[in-house]
Protein backbone atom coordinates (compact mmCIF):
# COMPACT_ATOMS: atom_id res chain seq x y z
CA UNK A 1 0.00 0.00 0.00
CA UNK A 2 1.03 3.50 -0.46
CA UNK A 3 0.26 7.07 0.59
CA UNK A 4 -0.24 9.63 -1.82
CA UNK A 5 -0.17 13.21 -0.23
CA UNK A 6 -0.85 15.88 -3.37
CA UNK A 7 -0.77 19.44 -2.36
CA UNK A 8 -2.94 21.40 -5.42
CA UNK A 9 -4.49 24.69 -6.42
CA UNK A 10 -7.30 25.10 -4.92
CA UNK A 11 -9.59 25.76 -7.99
CA UNK A 12 -8.21 22.09 -9.63
CA UNK A 13 -9.86 20.55 -6.74
CA UNK A 14 -12.54 19.20 -8.84
CA UNK A 15 -10.66 18.05 -11.59
CA UNK A 16 -7.87 16.27 -9.58
CA UNK A 17 -11.50 14.48 -8.04
CA UNK A 18 -12.88 13.41 -11.04
CA UNK A 19 -9.47 12.10 -12.90
CA UNK A 20 -8.92 10.11 -9.62
CA UNK A 21 -12.48 8.57 -9.87
CA UNK A 22 -11.75 7.88 -12.93
CA UNK A 23 -8.71 5.17 -12.09
CA UNK A 24 -10.75 3.52 -9.40
CA UNK A 25 -9.82 5.54 -6.38
CA UNK A 26 -12.86 6.08 -4.30
CA UNK A 27 -11.53 7.14 -0.93
CA UNK A 28 -9.49 10.27 0.09
CA UNK A 29 -9.58 12.81 2.92
CA UNK A 30 -9.50 16.06 1.89
CA UNK A 31 -7.92 19.41 4.01
CA UNK A 32 -7.87 22.88 3.38
CA UNK A 33 -4.36 24.57 4.02
CA UNK A 34 -2.06 27.42 3.81
CA UNK A 35 1.69 27.24 2.83
CA UNK A 36 4.25 27.70 0.05
CA UNK A 37 7.21 26.39 -1.46
CA UNK A 38 8.85 28.81 -4.32
CA UNK A 39 6.16 30.30 -5.15
CA UNK A 40 5.88 33.93 -3.66
CA UNK A 41 3.51 35.65 -1.68
CA UNK A 42 1.73 38.82 -2.42
CA UNK A 43 0.97 42.06 -0.78
CA UNK A 44 -1.67 43.56 0.73
CA UNK A 45 -2.80 47.08 1.72
CA UNK A 46 -5.04 48.56 4.10
CA UNK A 47 -5.16 51.83 5.50
CA UNK A 48 -1.86 52.35 3.77
CA UNK A 49 -0.15 49.41 6.01
CA UNK A 50 1.35 46.69 4.09
CA UNK A 51 1.18 43.13 4.62
CA UNK A 52 2.50 40.36 2.78
CA UNK A 53 0.71 37.59 2.43
CA UNK A 54 3.71 34.40 2.02
CA UNK A 55 1.11 31.81 3.15
CA UNK A 56 -1.26 30.96 0.30
CA UNK A 57 -4.22 29.02 0.22
CA UNK A 58 -3.91 25.19 -0.67
CA UNK A 59 -5.92 21.97 -0.86
CA UNK A 60 -3.84 18.77 0.33
CA UNK A 61 -5.57 15.55 -0.53
CA UNK A 62 -4.39 12.39 0.52
CA UNK A 63 -5.15 8.51 0.27
CA UNK A 64 -4.07 5.22 0.63
CA UNK A 65 -4.21 2.92 -2.35
CA UNK A 66 -2.91 -0.64 -3.24
CA UNK A 67 0.43 -0.69 -4.81
CA UNK A 68 -0.92 -1.31 -8.83
CA UNK A 69 -3.17 1.86 -8.32
CA UNK A 70 -0.56 3.80 -7.16
CA UNK A 71 1.37 4.99 -10.31
CA UNK A 72 -2.49 5.69 -12.24
CA UNK A 73 -3.09 8.06 -9.41
CA UNK A 74 -0.07 10.15 -9.41
CA UNK A 75 -0.61 10.03 -13.10
CA UNK A 76 -4.12 11.20 -12.79
CA UNK A 77 -3.28 13.88 -10.49
CA UNK A 78 -0.54 15.54 -12.78
CA UNK A 79 -2.76 15.17 -15.51
CA UNK A 80 -5.59 16.89 -13.98
CA UNK A 81 -3.64 19.41 -11.34
CA UNK A 82 -0.92 20.88 -13.75
CA UNK A 83 -1.17 24.79 -15.06
CA UNK A 84 2.63 24.96 -15.73
CA UNK A 85 3.15 27.46 -13.39
CA UNK A 86 4.98 28.06 -9.84
CA UNK A 87 2.34 27.25 -7.21
CA UNK A 88 0.51 24.22 -9.17
CA UNK A 89 2.00 21.97 -6.00
CA UNK A 90 3.35 18.90 -4.95
CA UNK A 91 2.91 14.77 -4.37
CA UNK A 92 4.95 13.26 -1.72
CA UNK A 93 4.55 8.98 -2.44
CA UNK A 94 5.13 6.69 1.27
CA UNK A 95 4.94 3.33 2.08
CA UNK A 96 2.09 2.00 4.69
CA UNK A 97 2.44 -0.99 6.99
CA UNK A 98 -1.17 -1.59 7.73
CA UNK A 99 -4.77 -0.12 7.31
CA UNK A 100 -7.59 -1.14 9.71
CA UNK A 101 -11.33 -0.36 8.99
CA UNK A 102 -12.42 0.75 12.14
CA UNK A 103 -16.14 -1.06 11.45
CA UNK A 104 -15.50 -4.43 11.26
CA UNK A 105 -11.48 -4.66 11.65
CA UNK A 106 -10.64 -5.51 8.23
CA UNK A 107 -6.96 -5.23 7.35
CA UNK A 108 -4.24 -4.52 4.28
CA UNK A 109 -5.83 -3.82 1.08
CA UNK A 110 -9.46 -4.93 2.06
CA UNK A 111 -9.76 -2.18 4.51
CA UNK A 112 -9.29 0.82 1.40
CA UNK B 1 -81.89 94.93 13.09
CA UNK B 2 -82.38 91.34 12.22
CA UNK B 3 -79.90 91.29 9.07
CA UNK B 4 -77.22 93.08 11.44
CA UNK B 5 -77.29 90.56 13.78
CA UNK B 6 -76.87 87.79 10.62
CA UNK B 7 -74.12 89.36 9.60
CA UNK B 8 -72.24 89.39 12.84
CA UNK B 9 -73.24 85.40 13.75
CA UNK B 10 -71.42 84.97 10.11
CA UNK B 11 -68.57 86.86 11.06
CA UNK B 12 -68.02 84.98 14.34
CA UNK B 13 -68.38 81.66 12.38
CA UNK B 14 -65.82 82.38 9.87
CA UNK B 15 -63.45 83.68 12.55
CA UNK B 16 -64.22 80.18 14.29
CA UNK B 17 -63.82 78.34 11.13
CA UNK B 18 -60.60 80.03 10.37
CA UNK B 19 -58.86 79.72 14.22
CA UNK B 20 -60.56 76.14 13.45
CA UNK B 21 -58.58 75.56 10.10
CA UNK B 22 -55.25 77.54 11.30
CA UNK B 23 -55.16 75.12 14.49
CA UNK B 24 -55.49 71.71 11.88
CA UNK B 25 -53.14 73.15 9.78
CA UNK B 26 -50.03 73.28 12.23
CA UNK B 27 -51.29 69.92 13.60
CA UNK B 28 -50.81 69.20 10.49
CA UNK B 29 -47.02 70.30 10.41
CA UNK B 30 -46.72 69.35 13.71
CA UNK B 31 -47.17 65.45 12.87
CA UNK B 32 -45.39 65.35 9.76
CA UNK B 33 -42.06 66.94 11.38
CA UNK B 34 -43.06 64.74 14.24
CA UNK B 35 -42.87 62.09 11.60
CA UNK B 36 -39.58 63.04 9.87
CA UNK B 37 -38.12 63.51 13.16
CA UNK B 38 -38.78 60.39 14.89
CA UNK B 39 -37.61 58.26 11.96
CA UNK B 40 -34.55 60.30 11.89
CA UNK B 41 -34.07 59.56 15.51
CA UNK B 42 -34.05 55.87 14.62
CA UNK B 43 -31.82 56.10 11.56
CA UNK B 44 -29.24 57.62 13.85
CA UNK B 45 -29.54 54.77 16.48
CA UNK B 46 -29.29 52.53 13.61
CA UNK B 47 -25.19 54.42 12.62
CA UNK B 48 -24.24 53.25 16.02
CA UNK B 49 -25.84 49.57 16.35
CA UNK B 50 -25.22 47.92 14.32
CA UNK B 51 -23.45 50.60 11.88
CA UNK B 52 -20.31 51.44 13.28
CA UNK B 53 -20.26 48.05 15.37
CA UNK B 54 -20.14 46.38 11.87
CA UNK B 55 -17.90 48.96 10.65
CA UNK B 56 -15.15 48.66 13.94
CA UNK B 57 -15.95 45.08 14.04
CA UNK B 58 -14.55 43.67 10.69
CA UNK B 59 -11.31 46.35 11.66
CA UNK B 60 -10.25 44.71 13.94
CA UNK B 61 -8.47 41.03 14.46
CA UNK B 62 -11.40 37.71 14.99
CA UNK B 63 -10.23 37.37 18.68
CA UNK B 64 -11.41 40.67 19.87
CA UNK B 65 -14.75 41.20 17.22
CA UNK B 66 -17.16 41.32 20.34
CA UNK B 67 -15.25 43.34 22.38
CA UNK B 68 -15.23 46.16 19.95
CA UNK B 69 -19.41 45.62 18.99
CA UNK B 70 -19.65 44.80 22.54
CA UNK B 71 -18.52 48.68 23.58
CA UNK B 72 -21.02 50.07 21.07
CA UNK B 73 -23.73 48.24 22.31
CA UNK B 74 -23.12 49.49 25.64
CA UNK B 75 -23.15 52.71 25.03
CA UNK B 76 -26.49 52.10 23.64
CA UNK B 77 -27.49 51.38 26.90
CA UNK B 78 -25.50 52.98 29.36
CA UNK B 79 -25.58 56.62 28.30
CA UNK B 80 -29.64 56.17 27.66
CA UNK B 81 -29.90 55.62 31.44
CA UNK B 82 -27.38 58.67 32.06
CA UNK B 83 -28.88 60.53 29.37
CA UNK B 84 -32.71 60.27 31.31
CA UNK B 85 -30.69 60.76 34.61
CA UNK B 86 -28.73 63.94 34.34
CA UNK B 87 -26.79 64.48 30.66
CA UNK B 88 -29.94 65.80 29.01
CA UNK B 89 -30.11 68.29 31.72
CA UNK B 90 -26.40 69.70 31.35
CA UNK B 91 -26.79 69.60 27.78
CA UNK B 92 -30.23 71.11 26.97
CA UNK B 93 -31.59 73.08 29.93
CA UNK B 94 -30.75 76.76 30.30
CA UNK B 95 -27.77 77.38 32.05
CA UNK B 96 -24.49 78.97 32.29
CA UNK B 97 -22.75 79.35 28.71
CA UNK B 98 -20.86 76.90 29.27
CA UNK B 99 -23.40 74.04 30.59
CA UNK B 100 -26.59 73.65 31.35
CA UNK B 101 -28.60 73.53 34.29
CA UNK B 102 -30.27 70.93 36.64
CA UNK B 103 -34.01 71.89 36.07
CA UNK B 104 -34.49 68.54 33.76
CA UNK B 105 -32.84 66.24 35.68
CA UNK B 106 -34.84 62.57 35.38
CA UNK B 107 -36.45 64.23 32.43
CA UNK B 108 -38.24 66.43 34.86
CA UNK B 109 -40.51 68.86 32.09
CA UNK B 110 -39.54 67.06 29.43
CA UNK B 111 -43.00 66.56 28.24
CA UNK B 112 -44.80 66.12 24.74
CA UNK B 113 -45.23 69.86 24.19
CA UNK B 114 -43.00 71.56 22.07
CA UNK B 115 -40.07 73.73 23.14
CA UNK B 116 -39.89 76.78 20.95
CA UNK B 117 -36.59 77.31 21.38
CA UNK B 118 -35.49 73.76 20.06
CA UNK B 119 -37.89 73.58 17.55
CA UNK B 120 -41.76 74.90 17.81
CA UNK B 121 -43.34 71.45 16.11
CA UNK B 122 -42.39 68.62 17.96
CA UNK B 123 -42.84 67.18 21.48
CA UNK B 124 -39.63 68.01 23.70
CA UNK B 125 -39.59 64.48 23.90
CA UNK B 126 -39.06 64.04 20.70
CA UNK B 127 -36.34 66.61 20.43
CA UNK B 128 -35.26 64.31 23.79
CA UNK B 129 -34.76 61.29 22.16
CA UNK B 130 -33.06 62.85 18.77
CA UNK B 131 -30.23 64.25 20.73
CA UNK B 132 -29.83 61.17 22.96
CA UNK B 133 -28.98 58.87 19.40
CA UNK B 134 -25.93 61.72 19.26
CA UNK B 135 -24.83 60.93 22.64
CA UNK B 136 -24.63 57.55 22.03
CA UNK B 137 -22.53 57.34 18.84
CA UNK B 138 -20.48 60.09 20.10
CA UNK B 139 -18.35 58.04 22.93
CA UNK B 140 -18.94 55.12 20.58
CA UNK B 141 -16.68 56.58 18.34
CA UNK B 142 -13.67 56.81 20.11
CA UNK B 143 -13.72 53.01 21.10
CA UNK B 144 -11.66 52.77 17.52
CA UNK B 145 -8.92 54.40 19.13
CA UNK B 146 -7.75 52.21 22.15
CA UNK B 147 -9.88 49.19 20.63
CA UNK B 148 -8.07 45.41 21.30
CA UNK B 149 -6.67 46.75 24.82
CA UNK B 150 -9.03 48.49 27.14
CA UNK B 151 -10.38 46.74 29.71
CA UNK B 152 -14.35 46.37 29.61
CA UNK B 153 -14.82 47.72 32.95
CA UNK B 154 -12.62 51.04 32.20
CA UNK B 155 -14.12 51.63 29.00
CA UNK B 156 -18.04 51.72 30.56
CA UNK B 157 -16.30 54.01 33.19
CA UNK B 158 -14.87 56.04 31.43
CA UNK B 159 -17.16 57.39 28.46
CA UNK B 160 -19.98 57.46 31.21
CA UNK B 161 -18.07 60.19 32.32
CA UNK B 162 -16.45 61.36 29.41
CA UNK B 163 -20.24 61.71 28.45
CA UNK B 164 -20.87 64.26 31.22
CA UNK B 165 -17.72 65.80 31.52
CA UNK B 166 -17.12 66.68 27.92
CA UNK B 167 -20.37 65.87 25.66
CA UNK B 168 -22.50 67.87 27.65
CA UNK B 169 -20.95 70.73 28.04
CA UNK B 170 -20.25 70.84 24.81
CA UNK B 171 -23.26 69.94 23.16
CA UNK B 172 -24.96 72.94 25.16
CA UNK B 173 -22.05 75.46 23.93
CA UNK B 174 -23.51 74.61 20.61
CA UNK B 175 -26.80 74.18 20.66
CA UNK B 176 -28.06 74.33 24.27
CA UNK B 177 -30.32 77.25 25.69
CA UNK B 178 -27.82 80.41 26.13
CA UNK B 179 -25.15 78.19 24.75
CA UNK B 180 -21.68 80.46 24.11
CA UNK B 181 -21.37 79.33 20.52
CA UNK B 182 -25.05 78.82 20.15
CA UNK B 183 -25.84 79.94 16.29
CA UNK B 184 -29.53 80.11 16.16
CA UNK B 185 -30.36 81.36 19.74
CA UNK B 186 -28.00 84.28 19.84
CA UNK B 187 -24.78 83.12 21.08
CA UNK B 188 -22.16 85.36 21.55
CA UNK B 189 -19.73 83.54 19.26
CA UNK B 190 -21.96 82.17 16.71
CA UNK B 191 -20.08 78.94 15.85
CA UNK B 192 -22.25 77.12 12.76
CA UNK B 193 -22.45 73.42 13.42
CA UNK B 194 -25.60 71.60 11.79
CA UNK B 195 -25.01 68.44 13.01
CA UNK B 196 -22.21 68.43 15.15
CA UNK B 197 -18.72 68.33 13.37
CA UNK B 198 -17.75 70.19 16.84
CA UNK B 199 -20.14 68.48 19.35
CA UNK B 200 -19.77 64.68 17.82
CA UNK B 201 -16.16 64.57 15.62
CA UNK B 202 -14.25 66.85 17.05
CA UNK B 203 -14.56 65.52 20.57
CA UNK B 204 -14.40 62.39 20.08
CA UNK B 205 -11.60 62.62 17.30
CA UNK B 206 -9.66 63.82 19.37
CA UNK B 207 -10.41 62.42 22.64
CA UNK B 208 -9.57 59.34 21.21
CA UNK B 209 -6.29 60.44 20.10
CA UNK B 210 -5.39 61.29 23.58
CA UNK B 211 -6.57 58.00 24.22
CA UNK B 212 -4.48 56.90 21.61
CA UNK B 213 -1.21 58.25 23.06
CA UNK B 214 -2.05 57.77 27.08
CA UNK B 215 -2.62 53.80 26.78
CA UNK B 216 -0.13 53.20 24.66
CA UNK B 217 0.49 50.76 21.69
CA UNK B 218 -1.33 47.54 21.34
CA UNK B 219 0.97 44.77 22.19
CA UNK B 220 3.25 44.03 18.57
CA UNK B 221 2.55 46.87 17.25
CA UNK B 222 3.61 47.96 14.79
CA UNK B 223 6.09 45.21 13.83
CA UNK B 224 3.15 42.39 13.67
CA UNK B 225 0.63 42.50 10.94
CA UNK B 226 -3.01 42.97 12.41
CA UNK B 227 -4.91 43.34 9.46
CA UNK B 228 -8.33 43.84 9.59
CA UNK B 229 -10.26 40.18 9.71
CA UNK B 230 -13.31 40.99 7.52
CA UNK B 231 -13.47 43.61 5.17
CA UNK B 232 -16.66 42.46 4.74
CA UNK B 233 -18.67 43.08 8.11
CA UNK B 234 -16.62 46.85 7.85
CA UNK B 235 -18.14 47.08 4.44
CA UNK B 236 -21.95 46.55 5.43
CA UNK B 237 -21.47 48.73 8.49
CA UNK B 238 -20.12 51.84 6.30
CA UNK B 239 -22.69 51.72 4.30
CA UNK B 240 -25.23 51.25 6.91
CA UNK B 241 -23.54 54.40 8.19
CA UNK B 242 -24.05 56.49 4.93
CA UNK B 243 -27.64 55.41 5.44
CA UNK B 244 -28.58 56.53 9.11
CA UNK B 245 -26.56 59.64 8.15
CA UNK B 246 -29.18 61.25 6.54
CA UNK B 247 -31.25 61.04 9.98
CA UNK B 248 -28.10 62.42 11.45
CA UNK B 249 -27.70 65.12 9.26
CA UNK B 250 -31.27 65.75 7.61
CA UNK B 251 -32.72 65.33 10.73
CA UNK B 252 -30.76 67.97 12.45
CA UNK B 253 -33.37 70.28 10.07
CA UNK B 254 -35.20 69.62 13.29
CA UNK B 255 -38.58 69.34 10.78
CA UNK B 256 -39.39 67.74 7.21
CA UNK B 257 -39.33 71.13 5.35
CA UNK B 258 -36.37 72.10 2.34
CA UNK B 259 -33.84 72.82 4.70
CA UNK B 260 -33.77 68.93 5.59
CA UNK B 261 -33.67 68.12 2.00
CA UNK B 262 -30.73 70.53 1.47
CA UNK B 263 -29.25 68.84 4.47
CA UNK B 264 -29.57 65.41 2.69
CA UNK B 265 -28.07 66.48 -0.77
CA UNK B 266 -25.55 67.68 0.50
CA UNK B 267 -24.38 64.54 2.49
CA UNK B 268 -24.69 62.14 -0.29
CA UNK B 269 -22.50 64.45 -2.52
CA UNK B 270 -19.63 64.92 -0.06
CA UNK B 271 -19.56 61.21 0.69
CA UNK B 272 -19.46 60.25 -2.65
CA UNK B 273 -16.64 62.75 -3.53
CA UNK B 274 -14.65 61.89 -0.32
CA UNK B 275 -15.03 57.88 -1.17
CA UNK B 276 -13.77 58.86 -4.76
CA UNK B 277 -10.74 60.74 -3.70
CA UNK B 278 -9.80 58.39 -1.39
CA UNK B 279 -9.86 55.47 -3.14
CA UNK B 280 -8.51 57.12 -6.15
CA UNK B 281 -5.64 58.73 -4.21
CA UNK B 282 -4.73 55.08 -3.04
CA UNK B 283 -4.82 54.55 -6.96
CA UNK B 284 -2.34 56.96 -7.47
CA UNK B 285 -0.33 55.99 -4.84
CA UNK B 286 -0.36 52.15 -4.40
CA UNK B 287 -1.86 51.19 -7.77
CA UNK B 288 -5.25 49.60 -6.45
CA UNK B 289 -8.51 51.09 -5.60
CA UNK B 290 -9.39 49.20 -2.20
CA UNK B 291 -12.92 48.59 -0.80
CA UNK B 292 -11.39 49.63 3.02
CA UNK B 293 -10.65 52.57 1.12
CA UNK B 294 -13.92 53.59 -0.79
CA UNK B 295 -15.64 52.87 2.64
CA UNK B 296 -13.01 55.32 4.84
CA UNK B 297 -13.29 57.76 2.30
CA UNK B 298 -17.18 57.68 2.55
CA UNK B 299 -17.05 58.07 6.39
CA UNK B 300 -14.50 60.76 5.96
CA UNK B 301 -17.06 62.93 3.47
CA UNK B 302 -19.89 61.57 6.16
CA UNK B 303 -17.75 63.49 8.67
CA UNK B 304 -16.44 66.40 7.48
CA UNK B 305 -20.39 67.46 5.52
CA UNK B 306 -22.14 67.19 9.30
CA UNK B 307 -21.40 70.79 10.44
CA UNK B 308 -21.97 72.16 6.52
CA UNK B 309 -24.59 70.45 5.88
CA UNK B 310 -28.31 72.66 6.47
CA UNK B 311 -25.44 75.29 4.98
CA UNK B 312 -24.04 75.16 2.00
CA UNK B 313 -24.89 74.70 -1.80
CA UNK B 314 -24.71 70.78 -3.10
CA UNK B 315 -21.62 71.92 -5.26
CA UNK B 316 -19.74 73.21 -1.92
CA UNK B 317 -20.74 70.36 -0.61
CA UNK B 318 -18.78 67.99 -3.46
CA UNK B 319 -15.98 69.95 -2.67
CA UNK B 320 -16.10 69.77 1.05
CA UNK B 321 -16.34 65.93 0.44
CA UNK B 322 -12.85 66.02 -1.87
CA UNK B 323 -10.85 67.46 0.14
CA UNK B 324 -12.17 65.15 3.24
CA UNK B 325 -11.17 62.31 1.23
CA UNK B 326 -7.54 63.69 0.52
CA UNK B 327 -7.00 65.10 4.02
CA UNK B 328 -8.03 62.23 5.98
CA UNK B 329 -6.43 60.10 3.68
CA UNK B 330 -3.17 61.47 4.26
CA UNK B 331 -3.24 61.54 7.91
CA UNK B 332 -4.46 57.81 8.19
CA UNK B 333 -1.77 56.28 5.58
CA UNK B 334 1.35 59.20 6.11
CA UNK B 335 0.87 61.30 9.39
CA UNK B 336 -0.21 58.46 11.89
CA UNK B 337 3.52 56.60 10.61
CA UNK B 338 5.00 59.25 10.56
CA UNK B 339 3.93 60.03 14.94
CA UNK B 340 3.97 56.41 15.28
CA UNK B 341 0.75 56.39 17.48
CA UNK B 342 -1.61 53.58 17.40
CA UNK B 343 -5.19 54.96 17.15
CA UNK B 344 -6.12 51.02 16.16
CA UNK B 345 -9.51 51.73 13.64
CA UNK B 346 -8.37 55.74 12.99
CA UNK B 347 -10.65 57.40 14.84
CA UNK B 348 -8.54 60.91 15.56
CA UNK B 349 -7.69 60.27 11.53
CA UNK B 350 -11.22 60.13 10.21
CA UNK B 351 -13.03 62.19 12.46
CA UNK B 352 -10.42 64.72 14.67
CA UNK B 353 -8.80 65.83 11.20
CA UNK B 354 -12.26 65.13 9.17
CA UNK B 355 -14.72 67.18 11.85
CA UNK B 356 -12.00 69.97 12.31
CA UNK B 357 -11.60 70.38 8.19
CA UNK B 358 -15.57 70.32 8.02
CA UNK B 359 -16.02 72.71 11.16
CA UNK B 360 -13.31 75.39 9.34
CA UNK B 361 -14.66 74.92 5.72
CA UNK B 362 -18.40 75.56 7.14
CA UNK B 363 -17.09 79.10 7.47
CA UNK B 364 -15.71 79.64 4.18
CA UNK B 365 -18.97 78.01 2.06
CA UNK B 366 -22.46 78.63 4.42
CA UNK B 367 -24.32 81.09 2.47
CA UNK B 368 -27.50 82.66 3.23
CA UNK B 369 -29.14 81.48 0.27
CA UNK B 370 -29.42 77.95 1.71
CA UNK B 371 -29.57 78.98 5.55
CA UNK B 372 -30.65 82.44 6.59
CA UNK B 373 -29.61 81.96 10.12
CA UNK B 374 -28.35 85.16 11.09
CA UNK B 375 -30.64 88.08 10.70
CA UNK B 376 -31.03 91.89 11.37
CA UNK B 377 -32.80 93.21 13.87
CA UNK B 378 -36.14 93.78 11.10
CA UNK B 379 -35.66 89.84 9.86
CA UNK B 380 -33.73 90.20 7.28
CA UNK B 381 -30.59 88.01 6.70
CA UNK B 382 -27.57 88.79 7.21
CA UNK B 383 -24.27 86.97 5.55
CA UNK B 384 -23.41 83.57 6.59
CA UNK B 385 -19.90 82.34 5.58
CA UNK B 386 -16.82 83.68 3.77
CA UNK B 387 -18.92 83.04 0.38
CA UNK B 388 -21.38 85.68 1.38
CA UNK B 389 -18.54 87.66 2.43
CA UNK B 390 -18.52 87.49 6.25
CA UNK B 391 -15.10 86.88 6.95
CA UNK B 392 -15.89 87.09 10.59
CA UNK B 393 -17.71 83.49 10.48
CA UNK B 394 -14.08 81.64 9.90
CA UNK B 395 -12.87 83.45 13.09
CA UNK B 396 -16.04 82.10 15.05
CA UNK B 397 -15.17 78.78 13.03
CA UNK B 398 -12.02 78.54 14.30
CA UNK B 399 -13.00 79.51 18.36
CA UNK B 400 -15.41 76.58 18.52
CA UNK B 401 -12.83 74.33 17.03
CA UNK B 402 -10.42 75.63 19.74
CA UNK B 403 -12.96 75.04 22.37
CA UNK B 404 -13.64 71.70 21.34
CA UNK B 405 -9.62 70.40 21.21
CA UNK B 406 -9.05 71.99 24.51
CA UNK B 407 -12.37 70.67 25.94
CA UNK B 408 -11.25 66.97 24.93
CA UNK B 409 -7.88 67.12 25.05
CA UNK B 410 -8.20 67.99 28.88
CA UNK B 411 -11.63 66.37 29.90
CA UNK B 412 -9.51 63.26 28.44
CA UNK B 413 -6.51 63.45 29.83
CA UNK B 414 -8.09 64.22 33.86
CA UNK B 415 -10.66 61.50 33.29
CA UNK B 416 -8.15 58.52 31.53
CA UNK B 417 -5.59 59.23 34.48
CA UNK B 418 -8.95 58.75 37.17
CA UNK B 419 -9.47 55.76 35.83
CA UNK B 420 -6.32 54.42 35.72
CA UNK B 421 -5.02 55.55 39.14
CA UNK B 422 -8.45 53.50 40.22
CA UNK B 423 -9.24 50.52 37.88
CA UNK B 424 -6.67 50.60 35.48
CA UNK B 425 -7.24 50.89 32.24
CA UNK B 426 -5.34 48.20 30.27
CA UNK B 427 -5.85 44.63 29.97
CA UNK B 428 -2.86 42.53 31.15
CA UNK B 429 -0.60 41.09 28.27
CA UNK B 430 -1.56 38.19 28.36
CA UNK B 431 -5.23 39.02 27.80
CA UNK B 432 -4.33 41.34 25.00
CA UNK B 433 -2.49 38.00 23.12
CA UNK B 434 -5.38 35.88 23.97
CA UNK B 435 -8.07 38.53 22.84
CA UNK B 436 -10.49 40.63 24.57
CA UNK B 437 -13.81 38.26 23.47
CA UNK B 438 -12.38 35.12 25.78
CA UNK B 439 -10.92 37.43 28.84
CA UNK B 440 -13.72 40.05 29.23
CA UNK B 441 -17.12 38.64 27.90
CA UNK B 442 -15.96 34.86 28.31
CA UNK B 443 -17.14 34.48 24.80
CA UNK B 444 -15.74 33.90 20.76
CA UNK B 445 -17.36 35.70 17.81
CA UNK B 446 -16.60 32.23 15.47
CA UNK B 447 -16.88 29.18 17.26
CA UNK B 448 -14.73 26.63 15.19
CA UNK B 449 -15.53 23.89 16.96
CA UNK B 450 -19.40 23.96 16.21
Amino acid sequence: MEKIEAIIQPSKLDAVKDALLEVGIEGMTILEARGHGRQKGHTEFYRGREYTVDLLPKIKLEMVVPDELAEKAVQAILASARTGKIGDGKIFRSRIDDAIRIRNDERGSAAL
Amino acid sequence: MLSGCAAFAQTATTADQLAKLQAQVAQAQSAADNCWMLVSAALVLLMTGPGLALFYGGLVRRKNVLSVMMQSFAMMCIITVLWAFVSYSLAFDSGTAFIGGLHHLFLHGVGLTPDPDYSATIPLQTYMIYQLMFAIITPALITGAFAERMKFSAMAVFLSLWSIVVYSPMAHMVWGKGGLLNAALGGPIPCLDFAGGTVVHITSGVSALVCALYLGKRVGYPREAMPPHSVVLSFIGACLLWVGWFGFNAGSALGSEALATSAFVNTHFATAAAALCWAGAEWVHRGKPSALGAISGAVAGLVAITPAAGFVEPMSALIIGALAGLVCYFMVVKVKSIFGYDDSLDAFGVHGAGGTLGAILTGVFATSAINPIFKDAKGNPLPSGVVDGNWAQLGHQFVGVAIAWTLSIVGTFILLKLVDITIGLRVTPEQEIEGLDVTQHGEEGYEMAS
